[in-house]
């Protein structure tokens, strides 16, 4: 089959105005989440589905497609939904954080600040903040309704009473404009200081659970902590071992069997950006060391 | 009335010109007061052009329309149906509604959502004579500081804040511009 035979963005436009509805109802309520008609899409729940389906609503031939997973351009799922957008909206695509448009990110909020005119699109497993705690779609809703998060402060209690410190590491839940606790996606802690007071729009898209959620920019998103445990934004304490960044998000990497390891920037057009500047890490090559 | 007029005035090209209207809405929506171009509908009068496109991008059979006195004419009704197929109905009942501030008095009409579904509200869709000269100071989210906007009423959006996380969304429209303003956003009179 032709990419001719696909509408622009691969959804019918029935489906894809649905969709544009549930973002802009979820811009006008930041934070909430609005469900809508999750479409099965050519790849499988857990892939990017629901950010898939935000991205085919937002793009215009106009735009260029930077897509991430884990902060990393080159790995499988992200290189596979680029070359979706390639075939079926013939988009620009990127590897430049600055250069795009629209970003579809699985995990990552990108090192370099955003700007007016970019849209940064998650891909979100499991929406609903609540639902380790309270299984029931029913309750938990009826929980958003009365603003009852009272259950979310004592899971944060509880991770003090047995580790001494909030252990939630990724998805840490916060609070948007004072009203709607949400989810912002299995981001690590590091990102949720750049969720609020953000210039760009960010939509969230949970293709399996049916639905959508939107920050507009400069929204007030605070993370849930305690006076006495403030949150800690904390990252590994090393710096990058190929550009040597101090104050970028890093992965752990195991070299050997002998227990090696490096650690690298998770965002690769950051880390590939600075090398071309001339800055290096640990384990830069010797001979090209400035 | 000539059926031409009915059948014309829609996307040349559907898939990219409501894709572009879409992201001027959701710029509009994104960031309140702000005016954003938005083009490619020629609607019978007096819808406006940026009316009629936001018109074509998000309604359709599913989101049922209230059509205020000022709009309900013969050819907007026809034009409505032939290129959006969405059901006329009575302003309670409405996702979207269309016309002018006053004609779309009062605001308590329209439905505000649920508690629990605060998104089943309606979505006005205001025509406007001009959207240049600002009337109000807006803030909240989407505005970094304080954001200067024409508003065809100050109290009645202060209302509807009020009402948050309930309420009705507006667009503004004028011309080929429109600008808009969420249940989210504080209205001060300037």
């Amino acid at each position: 089959m032709t990419e001719q035979a696909y509408n622009f963005a691969y959804l019918d436009e029935a489906t894809k105005r649905m969709i544009r509805r549930a973002l802009l109802k979820g811009l006008a309520i930041p934070g909430y989440q609005v469900p809508f008609a999750s479409r099965e899409m050519p790849m499988p729940y857990g892939w990017g589905t629901g950010g898939v389906q935000v991205t085919a609503a937002c793009l215009t031939p106009g735009d260029t497609l930077k897509v991430i997973d884990q902060g990393a351009d080159d790995t499988t799922n992200a290189v596979s939904i680029r070359k979706f957008f390639e075939r079926t909206a013939q988009v620009r695509t990127t590897e430049t954080t600055a250069e795009a448009t629209v970003i579809q990110t699985r995990h990552r909020i990108p090192e370099v600040a955003l700007t007016q005119g970019q849209i940064l699109v998650y891909q979100v497993p499991i929406p609903e903040p609540l639902r380790f705690l309270e299984p029931r779609e029913s309750e938990t809703r009826r929980m958003h309704a009365l603003e009852e998060y009272g259950l979310m402060h004592v899971k944060l209690y509880e991770d003090i009473a047995r580790h001494g410190a909030i252990a939630t590491s990724y998805a840490y839940p916060v609070k948007v404009e004072g009203r709607y606790v949400m989810d912002p996606s299995p981001i690590p802690k590091f990102d949720n200081p750049k969720l609020g007071g953000n210039a760009a729009i960010q939509l969230f898209g949970a293709g399996r659970e049916q639905r959508i959620y939107a920050l507009p920019p400069y929204t007030d998103v605070v993370s849930l902590d305690f006076e006495d445990h403030p949150f800690d934004p904390s990252k590994a304490d090393h710096a990058c071992d190929l550009c040597g960044s101090g104050a970028s998000y890093l992965d752990e990497v195991i070299t050997d069997d002998t227990g090696s390891r490096m650690f690298v920037c998770s965002d690769t057009s950051y880390c590939t950006t600075r090398q071309a500047e001339g800055h290096t890490g640990r384990l830069s090559p010797k001979g090209e060391a400035a | 009335m000539f059926e031409a007029e009915v059948l014309s005035g829609g996307f040349s090209n559907p898939a990219h010109e409501s894709a572009r209207a879409f992201r001027a809405c959701l710029e509009a929506m994104a960031r309140p007061g702000r005016i954003q171009p938005i083009t490619g509908a020629t609607p019978p009068a007096p819808v406006s052009p940026a009316a009629g496109a936001i018109l074509l991008t998000l309604v359709d059979a599913t989101t049922p329309i209230f059509l205020a006195e000022s709009h309900d004419t013969e050819a907007v009704r026809k034009w409505i149906a032939f290129h959006c197929s969405a059901p006329v109905v009575a302003a309670g009942e409405a996702d979207f509604a269309i016309g002018t501030w006053d004609a779309l008095q009062p605001l308590s009409q329209f439905a505000i959502g649920t508690a629990d579904y605060p998104d089943r509200s309606a979505t006005l869709i205001i025509d406007c004579e001009d959207l240049s000269e600002p009337t109000a100071l807006l803030s909240g989210p989407g505005i970094e500081t304080k954001q200067p906007a024409y508003l065809p009423a100050i109290d009645a959006f202060g209302a509807n804040h009020a009402q948050f996380p309930l309420g009705v969304d507006c667009y503004f429209t004028s011309g080929g511009q429109v600008s808009a303003l969420p249940r989210s956003t504080k209205v001060e009179a300037l």
